[in-house]
């Protein structure tokens, strides 16, 4: 694989550095993690990302590339191992089409459920459910979204697969049940079962106490709503 | 001038757009091609399509949509959105402004210039500078900007004051002393940025801010120049009085009639 020098900035819990784990270990690139403290950003993560000053940031031979999904791109064409676009110019239109889509509308969908309560809860439930079924209508009949084998929709989307399992198990309730969602059901456990996929994921315990913490302290900001 | 046409419907296609360069070959490979957009004539959005297929010399079909109503072959072309444009290839819709950019470019590779920087770190640049443009703030601030609420024009203001100094200085280093982001010629941050800049200028003639201001960020006068006088530009690039009637127009339709959402408005030659 490549000698050529990569660093990650990120943080332990993003999702969005998760991507590029995900990604990093499928084309089985080395890299070196530094771990930024948001509270407390580095001079690096200001020198490398001084427009947005966020994480994650791909660092290669000295050239920063911030953006999520802008650094998926630009991986899929510096390391050609297991490619993440399919090649055909259509399917790659299609793959970037869903991956906006879970960024623009599904991201923030259910984010409003994790941090709603009492009857605004199943509002934000109805909105989010909106775009759960059009991803189950995009799936229907697919292992990935991407088809096969897991590419740069399913990596886009990944997100969900963490932040629901923690979402449904602070919130008690189930937002992607089987019945409803058969085929983005079996997708999550397929994407979890992905190799390299899992051993990514943040520790469990600690991602739940975070995010349990995190949903408190939004609540109590937003007075009794 | 804007008429309202009650008659004929120009969402019929009687209107096959050629760039004038290639008319010929495109005349033919109209037909062949079988390449439709769906659009209209005040979007910018729209326009980014327009300008990479007349960057590739490409032939295609422009099915206007009315503005206040969506068209049977848009909703089911694009069912998630329902918004223009959308591209549509033997049959197969594209939608989303800038994927339909790099579609064309990957399709029509071969003809024309390359719309995407070859070097995969000048991709990941122009990419990081759409999203900025395109996801934080800017439709949003031109929309803020052309309405009524004095309080939210003052933050767009500032917003825009903010970010337009941060492509000034991206401008060197993308275009490497040559015209435009892209280099020689109109290229991928070029189209989305570009976009904007007839309503940019409607605006500064309704508002009297003055956006592209020459003092604060003389390089990008310089290129919105440039970009607006480039052959593929001019003839799909709205004039700032045109939209500034369209706004009004909106505006009173919007006042005499709330909730009305089917006032048919039309550009014809477009």
């Amino acid at each position: 694989m490549a000698k050529a020098e990569v660093k990650l900035l990120g943080t332990w819990s993003s999702p969005f550095v998760l991507r590029i784990k995900w990604a990093l270990k499928m084309k089985g690139v080395e890299y070196d993690f530094i771990e930024e403290d948001l509270q407390n950003k580095s001079p690096l993560l200001l020198k490398y990302n001084p427009v947005h000053k966020k994480v994650p940031v791909l660092v290669h031979e000295g050239k920063p590339i911030a953006e999520s999904l802008v650094i998926l791109e630009y991986m899929d064409e510096t390391w050609k191992e297991n490619p993440i676009l399919p090649e055909d110019p259509y399917q790659r239109a299609m793959a970037r089409f869903w991956s906006k889509f879970g960024e623009e509308k599904c991201l923030p969908s259910i984010w409003r459920v994790f941090i709603s309560q009492g009857e605004n809860t199943e509002e934000a439930l109805v909105s989010a459910s909106e775009n759960l079924k059009i991803l189950e209508g995009e799936l229907k009949g697919k292992k990935f979204f991407n088809g096969e084998t897991l590419g740069f929709a399913d990596i886009s989307l990944g997100w969900i697969v963490n932040m629901v399992i923690l979402l449904e198990e602070i919130m008690e309730l189930k937002m992607i049940d089987d019945q409803r969602y058969p085929s983005l059901s079996a997708w999550m456990k397929n994407f979890s079962n992905f190799p390299g996929i899992r051993d990514s994921f943040p520790p469990q315990e600690r991602m739940l106490t975070k995010y349990r913490i995190l949903r408190e302290a939004l609540l109590a900001t937003r007075g009794t709503n | 001038m804007l008429t309202s046409k009650a008659t004929s419907d120009p969402r019929l296609p009687s209107n096959i757009f050629l760039h004038s360069n290639f008319r010929e070959n495109t005349e033919r490979m109209a037909g062949d091609l079988e390449l439709k957009l769906l659009g209209s004539w005040a979007s910018p959005f729209a326009m980014r399509a327009r300008i990479a297929l007349n960057l590739k010399g490409v032939g295609y079909e422009l099915l206007k949509e009315v503005s206040g109503t969506k068209s049977e072959l848009l909703l089911k072309s694009n069912p998630v959105y329902k918004k223009i444009p959308v591209l549509i290839h033997h049959g197969k819709p594209i939608c989303e402004s800038m994927i339909i950019v790099q579609y064309i470019d990957e399709v029509w590779a071969a003809a024309g210039p390359s719309i995407l920087p070859s070097d995969p770190y000048e991709r990941a640049i122009a990419r990081f500078w759409i999203v900025y443009i395109d996801d934080k703030w800017f439709p949003s601030s031109l929309r803020t900007l052309r309405g009524l609420n004095e309080e939210a024009k003052a933050e767009a203001e500032e917003q825009l004051a903010n970010a337009l100094p941060l492509l000034e200085d991206a401008f060197p280093k993308c275009s490497k002393g040559k015209d435009f982001f892209g280099g020689e010629t109109i290229g991928y941050l070029d189209i989305a940025l570009g976009c904007y800049l007839g309503w940019i200028k409607a605006i500064e003639k309704m508002t009297g801010i003055k956006a592209l201001d020459e003092a604060k960020t003389p390089t990008l006068v310089g290129w919105a120049e440039r970009f607006c006088s480039g052959d593929a530009v001019k003839e799909v690039m709205p004039e700032a009085d045109e939209l500034i009637e369209f706004t009004k127009l909106i505006q009173a339709i919007m006042n005499a009639a709330p909730g009305r959402q089917n006032m048919h408005v039309s550009k014809n030659d477009r």
